[in-house]
């Protein structure tokens, strides 16, 4: 926030929203001018409403100078949900985004959920073909060595890899 | 009218005593005192967070705009944001509500990223329902022309 937005056409320094809405002078070292510029005089009004220009004033002092601009804004935000929503304001916000993170968990859990599924199946049709045609062939096709996703379950080796498939499952 | 529990709580010798506002700001506690069904005696930490940060005048008119029966938990979230306020004078809650918006923000991208290895993970199905009916239909059309 600048304090150049509180100079007027004359070059003259005008008053703060703050200033304005209080109906007071407005000091060369006012706090609140440089976070709440005349040509915005609602943002003040919602943090009047919610706040009260005392404990805004209070607050800005209590924090360094350097985080003040980010302070009034947040009060600025806060306030304008207050506004918006007098019941639950920001603590409401919060509430809906609680369940929207859950919302999405469980999606993406439900998603992974069907990928492990489907990847289970084609893992297993996969293993039952290679079986299929190990048996059809005798294996004199040279099919060699085949290692598949899990080492455990497809190591196949002509006949004697059927051999070992056959032991693994009778 | 005071709800009966905090009613009893402020009980003492059959004397009513002033509600948590009342005696912060001490002055009498009256019978239809706006503050004495949500802030009681016993929790006189819950209003001075609230009259810290709002002011015990603001939070009178924000509760006396509203309906009774909305009071209770428009309290509980000023309560929630007062002490937030407290704990970061800079940002209050609104640093939660950063941060939760960021964490929607990358787990709607993990859904994408999940959903689109699906979609890849269906599409090499070597024997998929589509695959088989795409087969089926042709196998239907040829035979629908030669018959006609």
């Amino acid at each position: 926030m600048s304090s150049n937005q509180n100079q007027n056409q004359n070059g003259a320094r005008s008053r703060c929203a703050g200033c304005k809405f209080l109906r007071r002078r407005c000091a060369q070292d006012c706090i609140l001018a440089p976070y709440f510029p005349p040509n915005n005089p609602h943002r003040f009004a919602s943090v009047h409403k919610v706040f009260g220009a005392s404990n805004v004033t209070k607050m800005l002092q209590a924090v360094p100078e350097e985080m003040r601009g980010k302070a009034a804004d947040s009060m600025s935000y806060e306030a304008s949900i207050r506004v918006q929503d007098p019941v639950y304001g920001c603590a409401g916000m919060i509430y809906q985004l609680q369940n929207q993170i859950m919302e999405v968990q469980s999606q993406i859990d439900i998603v992974k959920g069907k990928t492990a599924f489907y990847s289970a199946q084609q893992h297993q049709q996969q293993q039952q073909q290679q079986i299929e045609i190990g048996v059809g062939d005798g294996g004199g096709l040279g099919f060699g060595d085949f290692h598949g996703v899990d080492d455990q379950l497809l190591l196949w080796n002509g006949l004697a890899g059927v051999q070992h498939l056959e032991d693994k499952f009778n | 009218m005071r709800e009966g529990g905090a009613a009893a709580a402020g009980r003492k010798n059959g004397v009513l005593s002033p509600c948590a506002a009342c005696k912060l700001l001490r002055r009498r506690c009256a019978q239809d005192c706006v503050f004495a069904p949500y802030f009681p005696a016993d929790e006189p930490h819950k209003f001075a967070n609230v009259h810290k940060v709002f002011g015990a005048s603001n939070v009178n008119k924000m509760l006396q705009e509203l309906g009774e029966q909305q009071r209770s938990d428009a309290v509980s979230s000023m309560v929630y944001e007062a002490n937030a306020r407290i704990r970061d004078p800079v940002y209050g809650c609104v640093g939660a509500i950063s941060s939760l918006q960021q964490q929607v923000d990358s787990l709607r991208a993990q859904l994408a990223v999940a959903q689109a290895e699906l979609v890849q993970l269906r599409m090499r199905e070597p024997n998929s329902s589509t695959h088989l009916a795409s087969s089926n239909h042709q196998a239907n059309v040829g035979e629908s022309l030669w018959s006609c």
